[in-house]
């Protein structure tokens, strides 16, 4: 270990070499490479963690970039694991990386968890958090969960020491559509970057032995009046008996492949060479369209499924918006590629902006 | 009897308190809290899981409420 590197923590009355010596033999898995996972993975690698677990399939789109500010635009398309992992890196070149490009499913959790410390919960939908939740549980890790909504954020440490889980403040999952997700709520570029930091500072403190966890509390971020709410709550001893996974964990689908583009990409996507799929029926079609889409009629997708390159990201388009949302919950149902988006708006809002 | 609002809860109600005046009109109960609020603003019915927090912590169904509690409603939130 190169102490020069980490001298100004070293330093540090309560860390010193001990700390650093901690980070270094510590792994951590980090679920999500987007909002919450950048600067939890930004820090985590700079300040020395040794083994760092990414797992992230889905890829950086043009609306990922101010919040995500990792990677560039020249990333655009590209994996998020993969990019996050070779700028890690370049960060720094001690720490272990390991890319899991893959959604975390019922099938996977319970082998990538296994390999880590602790796991951060820096994803963007609530089947994969009830299903981190109970692996870690199953598998006795604690794990920082942080998320988002709107100018807000949460912050808690779970499964800690016997401390409570996620279960003991939400035991029911949301129904899909109950709640809506940074897409479609929106979200202000640094309020994730806030509650990331966050979070990885109680993975140091929780791999460093200092301070208080937020085990048994739930800290509420409010970025518009700078205030904090700490809210005290208790291990329910039914969910700390967890033993297996359940059968389902319904709706599962990572709300990243319900991701949406503006309408404003879309001459970026044109430009290079996405792969644009024009769901409008044949009339439309030929009354207008734009060039080097691929056209494929909503009530003939199913049977065409052999026309899409699902290697590469599909980018959905009608009209309005609304065919390519259907089309995308088709294709769902059939496909985890790389990536499924149905630009929002469709034609109509891009033909009133970039036209 | 101040009650904060978070998350979608805050959308729903479309600003981050409310209020119940003294009397009547005020729950006495968790529950009673819930079971309001969902008259008042119907959206509240669809949300599966709600915690509530009474002087900042998180309380259930049956705990009593009194004018001088602090409560929070705190609905789950997924963004990332």
């Amino acid at each position: 270990m190169n102490k020069e590197r980490y001298l100004r923590q070293i330093t540090l009355k309560g860390f010193g070499s001990a700390g650093q010596q901690k980070l270094k033999e510590a792994k951590v898995l980090v679920v999500g490479a987007g909002g919450l996972g950048v600067p939890v993975l930004t820090y985590l690698n700079a300040m020395g963690v040794g083994k760092i677990g990414i797992v992230d399939n889905d890829v950086v789109t043009l609306t990922n970039l101010h919040r995500q500010v990792l990677y560039a635009e020249n990333d655009v398309g590209k994996s998020k694991a993969l990019v996050a992992a070779q700028k890690l890196k370049a960060q720094n070149s001690d720490s272990e990386l390991i890319v899991y490009n893959t959604y975390l499913t019922k099938e996977n959790v319970l082998e990538f968890v296994r390999n880590f410390d602790f796991v951060v919960d820096a994803t963007d939908n609530f089947p994969t958090r009830y299903l981190i939740n109970d692996a870690c549980v199953i598998l006795n890790k604690p794990f920082i969960y942080g998320a988002l909504h709107g100018y807000e954020g949460q912050v808690s440490v779970f499964n800690f020491e016997g401390g409570p889980t996620y279960r003991c403040l939400f035991p029911t999952m949301p129904k899909e559509n109950e709640l809506p997700n940074c897409n479609e709520h929106g979200v202000l570029g640094i309020i994730p970057g806030i509650i990331g930091n966050l979070q990885a500072l109680e993975v140091v403190k929780l791999i460093a032995g200092l301070g208080t966890m937020l085990s048994g509390k739930l800290l509420i971020y409010n970025g518009l009046d700078q205030s904090c709410q700490k809210i005290k709550f208790y291990a329910k001893p039914e969910n700390l008996k967890i033993k297996e996974l359940q059968n389902f964990y319904e709706w599962y689908e990572p709300c990243t492949i319900y991701e949406t583009v503006a309408a404003a990409d879309l001459s970026k996507l044109l430009a290079n060479n996405a792969q644009i799929v024009d769901v409008r029926s044949f009339k439309e079609y030929k009354a207008y369209h734009l060039e080097k889409t691929l056209h494929i009629p909503i009530d003939e997708l199913e049977s065409n499924l052999s026309m899409i390159d699902f290697q590469q990201p599909v980018y959905l388009l009608c009209q309005s918006g609304k065919r390519s949302e259907r089309a995308l919950n088709l294709l769902k149902k059939q496909h985890k590629g790389k990536g499924l988006f149905s630009i929002l708006g469709g034609l109509n809002q891009y033909l009133a902006i970039c036209s | 009897m101040n009650i904060l609002l978070f998350g979608i809860a805050k959308d729903i109600v479309g600003q981050s308190q409310l209020y119940f005046s003294e009397g009547e009109d005020a729950p006495s109960t968790v529950l009673e809290l819930k079971k309001k609020i969902s008259e008042k603003y119907p959206e509240f019915r669809k949300l599966t899981s709600l915690a509530i927090a009474v002087n900042s912590e998180y309380a259930e169904d049956h705990v009593s409420l009194n004018g001088f509690d602090e409560i929070a409603v705190i609905p789950p939130v997924s963004g990332g």
